[in-house]
């Protein structure tokens, strides 16, 4: 039986995957695809506490997860719909470029 | 019938009352003014004949002290007192005054400020019965300078004549260096004494035991105090009576109106300082001073006689002559007693109004003509004001018997025949009784007898209202020497407060004296007479001993002294105090200015530099540093993702470090 | 409860896509190798026998979150895609070095913890229906809310991404609103044989 540790070992390194090419990636599309990433390891992180009974047998891993993913949808159809917008003014997707909020 | 003492101080109120409302009446108020004032006036006298009858059965004195003011512990108290003295001085100061007042209306008539007249004359009658009636020497004081400055007024009445306005400015501050003494001696006397009041019911300072206390203390020179005291108020008396150093302002007070010369500087003020020696002849009885009084007026009485020989104005003679009979009334107070000098304050009164309002009715007819050498013959043109003047003359000279004057100089020559320590201020008042009758010979023969000087445009007599009172102060000039006589002596025994007894006995003693004052008067009568009985043109004494008579016309040049050495001296003064102000004083101010400027600027300074421009300086600095961190939002997400990733790893290091 | 190798495959498996979705050069590869790596999670989901979680992750991320980036990338191409253009940011040394240290934060604590070693599952089933029960009752406020959410999402995308100028083009919008599908691109999905479409209009929405 794999442990626990192996699954948390997982959901941290696909964190760390998502974080790096968030905060590495300059098109715009592609951090928001390392965000997904960071999002997924949390579920995976809930799943896998739920599986081996940290908190008992409900299924409140599950409906956490659940909510997630709802939420994740919800957030990359309105962040996609925002790159849009943005390039429809800047014409660019490159994260580098779109500072106009800088102090 | 209430109490006399009760109303007293009504009697100097209601003139006051009177010059109070015409100070607020329009100029053109005349009769309005003039009849307030001799209203006032009457009252005043009917008033004071009711004292002085209430005085006359030799009632002992009453006082009416009040309170005036409490400083801390002390108090300051007023009083009045209703003695035979203050009656008689009232009646003869209301009598005197109302018939001035009434010979007033027609001598200003045609003056424009004739409501200011009389506002001014009862004011100075108001403050002259305030001396009068005063129980304490503080509200003497002060009516004293009420009088003094009413005289000033009324000097200065012509203010925009120079001379007059120069002749009020130098009476005003003449007569304020004997009053520094006065003062002096009054304060002197309340620290010493404790009290201003004369009679309090034992505790006065002119009662005895105060008298003795102060006799026993000595001042500097071994003097005691009592005399040290008395000097000093007699300077006040010096002062305001004209008396030797201080007597330049009388002579230039003439400028005035000839009313205010008569009531003024005849009659009243000038014996205030005589009735001031009386009122306080007990301190002053103590010790030595008399005889400085005594000395002082014998002096004064002969220097001013003979100025008044050389004179040539109507009024200036008469000016020394009052100047050299209120000697005459020092002496007599410090030869002989309150009474003897009173009798003749009382008489002269009376014939010195008389010559003065004779004088102006001389000018009024003459048109305003002063000067006695442009004279001459009046007593066809003037019947009766010649009668009345020759009256007052001879009161003045002592013609025997008849004439009150002869009583009273009589009663001076006698008690200072009889003084101890020296018989000089005996043959001191001959030689000036000798010169009395001189100069007034001269004067009515250059006003009445010499030929008439055809220059002399249509003298005429004066109107009733001026006559009548001439008439009536000439009856009193002859009546009043009954009173005085050696055989009735009434005045001195009322004053002294015994009863009077008739001694024709008294006579004989006097008689030596008598003849003696009767051949001067008449020797002097003579010799004038037969000196100028001729001459039109130039005074033959002014002939014959020209430097002399230079010397006596320039008054002794006692004016021109001052004027080199004192006058100089206080205009030296003030220049050296003048410099002083503005370069010590005006520097130190200006030095204190510069610093507190100095300050402000430095604290402008240190505000704009340093407060503003640290606070500028503040605000550029959190600006600055704002501007630096605002750096930090660049606008690019990914740092502030690693941002948050780095603060992630340092909170976890941060716990787990911490919860180890 | 796969054993270790086939958990580790399948790990390997997700975690190279993952790397290779964050490492690839083209967008559209990135995207379809991230649809790999959700995949592969959803494989390890059912291997810890959250059937109901595997079944949506393939559905939503595999199947509508990838999509959906694929089209924004087809979107937003324009002239951009260089060759040789960089695809990381500039000082992405910094970004590496913080991920490092945030993989040591967030794996220190799992291994220094005793709890992290559990080996025995327990037993745990979740069938649908008792998830279904556990929506209705007990989390039936998260439920609404989260449809609340999914509705503002859809009407928010819609109208961020709409076009500003007026367009002939109508939105349409579906009737029922499925809880975990977007389809708010209809209007994208309209033919350009409207006449008056260019390139550029069908670039803009």
């Amino acid at each position: 039986m794999t442990p626990l540790s192996y699954y948390l070992g997982l959901s941290g390194l696909l964190f760390a995957v998502g974080f790096a090419g968030a905060v590495t990636r300059r098109n715009a599309v592609i951090v928001l695809l390392g965000i997904e990433f960071m999002l997924n390891a949390a579920n995976m992180n809930f799943i896998a506490f739920w599986r081996y009974g940290v908190s008992g047998t409900a299924p409140t891993g599950i409906m956490v997860v659940i909510f997630s993913i709802a939420i994740a949808a919800a957030e990359a159809a309105v962040g996609l719909a925002l790159i849009i917008a943005v390039y429809r003014h800047r014409q660019t997707t490159q994260l580098e470029q779109i500072d106009s909020l800088k102090g | 019938m209430i109490a006399p003492i009760k109303i007293l101080w009504l009697i100097p109120l209601l003139p006051l009352v009177a010059a109070g409302i015409s100070a607020v009446l329009p100029r053109t108020c005349r009769k309005a003014a003039a009849s307030l004032a001799i209203g006032a006036m009457a009252a005043s006298l009917v008033l004071a004949v009711i004292a002085f009858v209430h005085t006359l059965p030799n009632t002992p004195r009453e006082v009416l002290n009040f309170k005036w003011f409490d400083l801390g512990t002390t108090t300051l108290q007023l009083g009045f007192v209703l003695d035979p003295l203050t009656a008689l001085m009232a009646v003869m100061v209301t009598f005197v005054s109302l018939l001035i007042f009434i010979y007033s209306i027609g001598y200003m008539a045609h003056d424009d400020n004739f409501a200011r007249f009389f506002c001014f004359l009862s004011l100075f009658a108001a403050a002259m019965l305030g001396i009068v009636v005063a129980n304490s020497l503080l509200l003497l004081f002060i009516s004293w300078e009420l009088v003094g400055l009413a005289s000033y007024l009324l000097i200065g009445f012509w203010f925009h004549k120079p001379s007059a306005a120069a002749a009020a400015k130098k009476a005003f501050i003449t007569t304020r260096i004997g009053d520094i003494g006065f003062f002096l001696g009054i304060v002197w006397l309340y620290s010493k004494s404790g009290t201003l009041l004369f009679y309090d019911n034992g505790t006065g300072c002119l009662e005895q035991s105060t008298l003795n206390q102060l006799l026993t203390q000595t001042a500097l020179g071994g003097m005691a105090v009592s005399t040290a005291i008395s000097l000093l108020l007699f300077c006040g008396a010096v002062g305001k009576s004209g008396q030797l150093p201080l007597h330049v302002w009388l002579p230039d007070a003439m400028e005035g109106p000839t009313p205010v010369s008569a009531l003024i500087h005849a009659a009243t003020m000038v014996a205030a300082g005589v009735f001031l020696v009386a009122r306080v002849y007990p301190l002053m009885s103590t010790g030595t001073a008399l005889h400085v009084v005594t000395w002082v007026g014998a002096i004064t009485a002969v220097f001013a006689a003979s100025i008044a020989v050389a004179q040539n104005d109507i009024k200036r003679i008469l000016a020394y002559s009052t100047v050299s009979q209120l000697g005459y009334m020092m002496m007599g107070l410090g030869v002989g007693g309150v009474s003897v000098g009173m009798f003749h304050l009382i008489t002269h009164a009376f014939f010195k109004a008389l010559l003065f309002l004779g004088a102006g009715s001389v000018i009024h007819g003459c048109h305003e003509e002063q000067d006695i050498r442009n004279m001459g013959g009046l007593r066809k043109f003037m019947p009766v004001t010649f009668a009345t003047y020759a009256v007052g003359m001879m009161a003045l000279c002592g013609v025997p018997l008849v004439f009150s004057g002869f009583w009273s100089k009589d009663a001076i020559l006698y008690a200072a025949h009889h003084w101890e320590p020296s018989s000089v201020p005996f043959f001191l008042g001959v030689v000036g009784a000798f010169l009395t009758a001189f100069y007034m010979t001269r004067q009515v023969y250059y006003v009445f007898f010499k030929p008439a000087n055809p220059a002399l445009r249509h003298p005429h007599e004066s109107p009733r209202v001026m006559t009548i009172p001439l008439a009536i102060l000439a009856v009193f000039a002859i009546a009043l020497g009954a009173i005085g006589t050696p055989a009735w002596p009434w005045f001195q025994s009322f004053l002294g407060g015994e009863t009077v007894h008739l001694e024709f006995a008294k006579l004989g003693e006097a008689m030596g004296l008598m003849l003696l004052s009767t051949v001067v008067v008449a020797f002097g009568i003579g010799l004038s007479f037969w000196i100028y009985r001729r001459e039109t043109t130039a005074d033959p004494l002014e002939v014959k001993f020209s430097s002399v008579y230079r010397l006596l016309q320039n008054k002794f040049y006692v004016d021109e002294i001052y004027e080199a050495t004192i006058i100089r001296l206080n205009a030296a003064l003030a220049k050296t105090f003048a410099w002083f102000d503005e370069y010590i004083w005006g520097g130190l101010v200006s030095l204190v200015s510069t610093l507190v400027l100095l300050i402000s600027n430095f604290s402008r300074e240190s505000d704009e530099k340093l407060v503003n421009s640290g606070f500028d300086e503040g605000c550029a600095t959190v600006r600055d540093s704002a501007w630096l961190l605002s750096k930090i939002q660049n606008g690019q997400i990914q740092r502030y993702m690693r941002a948050i990733g780095l603060a992630l790893c340092l909170l976890v290091i941060a716990l787990l470090w911490g919860c180890s | 409860m796969p054993n270790k190798i086939t958990f580790c495959l399948t790990a390997i498996f997700t975690l190279s896509a993952a790397v290779a979705a964050m490492r690839l050069r083209n967008p559209v590869h990135c995207a379809l190798s991230a649809a790999l790596a959700f995949a592969g999670l959803a494989v390890a989901f059912l291997g810890l026998d959250a059937e109901f979680i595997g079944f949506a992750q393939i559905l939503v991320y595999v199947g509508a979150i990838s999509i959906l980036t694929i089209f924004t990338v087809l979107l937003t191409r324009g002239s951009e895609v260089e060759q040789r253009a960089a695809i990381f940011s500039r000082s992405w040394i910094t970004g590496i070095a913080i991920t490092i240290g945030v993989t040591g934060a967030i794996l220190l604590p799992v291994f220094s913890s005793s709890l992290s070693f559990k080996t025995a599952p327990v037993a745990a089933s979740a069938p649908v229906q008792s998830i279904g029960n556990e929506l209705m009752t007990r989390y039936l406020l998260p439920l609404e809310v989260m449809g609340l959410l999914l509705t503002a999402a859809l009407v928010g995308a819609v109208v961020i991404a709409m076009s500003d100028a007026p367009d002939k083009k109508r939105l349409v919008v579906p009737a029922s609103v499925g809880r975990a599908s977007v389809t708010g691109f209809s209007s994208e999905v309209l033919p350009a044989k409207a006449g008056t479409t260019n390139q550029r209009e069908l670039t803009t929405v």
